[in-house]
């Protein structure tokens, strides 16, 4: 289970969002909606450790992900805007390099991982010659290797066709069905029809809360 | 543990504390001053081979003392706030570096000045005084380092890291360029190769670092207390503090 | 855990591979920068054999320092770097992996090419071998160093002249001991001692620059 307590996030000496707090049970699928600007992607920044939260702390399983970084980390997958793929390397060699990495005890076969995101024949092109929605789903073809019940995805469908949204959906909800989580943001409607499936709505502080920080000592 | 003790009113209760230790500091350093000046520089003896000249000792020392002593309480500074990961410590080191930069620059100047008289020419590569130069880069990276990032808290902590990285290297660099000198200079005349100093001269010389040192404390807080106000400037205390008009 | 390290070498070597010319231009810039001094001060083989230590280290330092910018830039701006982070392998073990593998594509080249400079620089047999251990030596120590200084300014958009700002006075002690090793085999006697202090220095890169690497790496993509 992810927790997070009464996160608060400042950046540049503006305070984004304060006393965040939110839970991610087994089997639940949770959307992060809200305007651009409002702190989505820093909110993901921490909750996966890569940035520190001005105020409060995340929990994996009780634990704060700060004092034990390893166990979280094998227990986790995070996608953000830049989906770290190689324009010099092939597709295939991108993915084999985060399943060494990530899934090293992965016996499947990357062929036919990269076939089911539509990337059939292609597998030796660099990519740099792909377009923006073959990158992406490269990056992407992580997911279905992957054997961390986290996931954190920001803006997964980005360039992605409305095919591809639909297998990644069933992905999801398959996902979610063998008791993973799942965080993700986007600006697509979903259509999950799984139990488990809530909206977590950021809004904008207003301009009083921003600079005053109402709701602290 | 104590990282998560009140977490809010930590930065307040430092202000107010800062705040409370820069009148003292103040006191204390304009005491000094005064009377270390007027002793140094009127009553204590010239020395019998540099004369008068000699007197600049009383800036020049205590601000190339000071000058490393501020780097390695950046250092005490940039290392707590690494380790246990508090920003009030990062904010202190922000607040030090250029006071520290500007008595390294003092330590330069003088002994630059004193060079002259000494050696003929204003500048000589003196192995101290080379390793003042060097100093004096590492607190210019350090700060314009921290300028680079917009981020503040962001700024503190890569501050931090250059400057243990800078001050695992100080050793190092001071010895290099003690070498370096002994190789292409030969023997060369330190400045501070005397056995001892007469009495005479250490009491003035001491109370100048007193006054160095308190100075330095004050415009180190004044500092901190600017960075703090900023760095919380969205927190209500501090909007309580504007509004207030203390 | 020495596989993780592996991986990240061989993806390293390969992206590079795939643009050659890259590994080539620092290596441009060495030469050119040593063919400047010789039509600065004038080609007097006494005069440049008397400056030739302080050209080549001058021009090896400014030629890592050209190099190195790119070390984590490609992969700040692809989101490698915040997947090598979350990774379940210790940050500082890959970037010393990074690190062997760009002073592989940056260093070596370096030290190869080094009997080219003995020529334009009319140094003699022994004086050589000095040059070629020193740059054995000295060359990964500054990979090591400059990589912290690239950590904490991979981020920023103008990181490059503070990237020197920060880098070059911690490679002094490098530049003065490497240069004496040189000297002193100029004059015929043994550069032993120089040699065993920059190898002390290299261990203590290694050892400990890993660690301000890593926490660099955080501040920066944070």
């Amino acid at each position: 289970m992810l927790e997070a307590k009464s996160l608060s996030c400042v950046r540049e000496d503006r305070l984004l969002f304060e006393g965040l707090s939110l839970k991610v049970k087994p089997g639940q699928i949770i959307q992060v909606e809200g305007p651009n600007g409002v702190g989505k992607t820093s909110l993901f920044r921490l909750l996966v450790g890569l940035m520190t939260p001005y105020h409060g702390q995340v929990l994996w399983q009780g634990v704060p992900i700060s004092d034990d970084r390893e166990t979280y980390q094998q227990n986790l997958l995070y996608l953000g805007h830049q989906s770290g793929v190689k324009p010099e390397l092939s597709a295939l060699e991108n993915l084999r390099f985060y399943q060494k990495m990530f899934e090293p005890s992965y016996q499947g076969d990357l062929y036919s991982v990269l076939a089911q995101v539509g990337l059939a024949g292609l597998e030796d092109m660099p990519a740099a010659q792909l377009s923006a929605g073959q990158q992406r789903r490269v990056a992407l073809a992580r997911l279905w290797i992957s054997t961390a019940p986290l996931w954190i995805l920001d803006e997964p469908f980005t360039a992605i066709d409305k095919n591809g949204v639909k297998v990644l959906e069933q992905l999801f909800v398959k996902h979610a069905q063998d008791q993973g989580m799942i965080l993700l943001t986007t600006h697509q409607d979903l259509n999950l029809p799984v139990a488990d499936f809530s909206k977590l709505a950021m809004i904008k502080p207003s301009l009083e809360d921003m600079y005053v920080g109402v709701g602290a000592d | 543990m104590w990282k998560w003790l009140h977490p809010y009113a930590k930065a307040q209760t430092s202000y107010e504390l800062a705040g409370k230790l820069i009148p003292w500091f103040t006191i204390v350093c304009c005491i000094s001053f005064a009377v270390g000046l007027v002793w140094g520089l009127a009553f204590a003896p010239a020395d019998y081979q540099q004369g008068d000249s000699f007197r600049i000792i009383y800036i020049h020392v205590p601000a190339a003392i000071l000058s490393m002593g501020a780097y390695t309480s950046m250092a005490v500074a940039a290392f707590i706030g690494l380790v246990w990961q508090i920003r009030l410590s990062d904010m202190a080191v922000a607040a030090m570096a250029p006071v520290g930069a500007v008595f390294t620059f003092i330590a330069l100047f003088t002994g630059a000045a004193w060079g002259k008289p000494m050696w003929g020419a204003w500048w000589v590569w003196d192995a101290r005084l080379t390793s003042e130069l060097i100093l004096l880069f590492l607190y210019l990276g350090v700060i314009a380092l921290y300028n680079a990032f917009s981020d503040k808290v962001l700024a503190g902590r890569a501050a931090g890291i250059l400057t243990l990285v800078g001050v695992i290297n100080i050793p190092i660099i001071h010895y290099s360029v003690e070498w370096w000198n002994t190789l292409h200079q030969g023997a060369s005349i330190t400045k501070f190769d005397k056995p001892s100093i007469a009495l005479s001269m250490l009491w003035p010389l001491l109370i100048m670092l007193l006054a160095f040192a308190t100075f330095f404390g004050a415009l180190m807080l004044m500092r901190f207390r600017n960075e703090i106000l900023q760095r919380e400037s969205h927190r209500p205390w501090v909007k309580a503090l504007v509004m207030g008009g203390k | 855990m020495i596989n993780a390290f592996y991986q990240v070498m061989r993806r390293e070597l390969l992206t590079a591979f795939r643009r050659i010319a890259d590994v080539f231009n620092p290596l441009w810039f060495f030469i050119i920068v040593i063919t400047l001094f010789p039509l600065g001060v004038g080609p007097e083989p006494q005069l440049l054999l008397r400056i030739a230590p302080g050209i080549i280290w001058v021009a090896a330092l400014l030629a890592s320092l050209l190099s190195l910018e790119r070390l984590f830039k490609d992969d700040f701006s692809d989101g490698g770097l915040e997947q090598l982070m979350l990774s379940p392998y210790p940050l500082s073990l890959l970037v010393t992996a990074k690190i062997i593998a760009h002073w592989l594509l940056t260093g070596l080249p370096i030290i190869l090419i080094s009997p080219l400079i003995a020529v334009l620089l009319s140094l003699d047999f022994n004086t050589y071998w000095a040059v070629l251990f020193t740059l054995l030596i000295g060359t990964p120590i500054l990979s090591f160093i400059g990589a912290i200084g690239v950590a904490l300014t991979v981020g920023l958009r103008k990181g490059g002249v503070i990237l020197s700002l920060i880098m070059l006075p911690l490679c002094i002690p490098v530049l003065i001991f490497s240069t004496m090793a040189i000297d002193a085999a100029n004059f015929g006697q043994s550069y032993i001692g120089a040699l065993a202090i920059m190898g002390a220095m290299l261990v203590t890169a290694i050892t400990l620059a890993p660690f301000a690497v890593a926490a660099s790496l955080r501040v920066s993509v944070s």
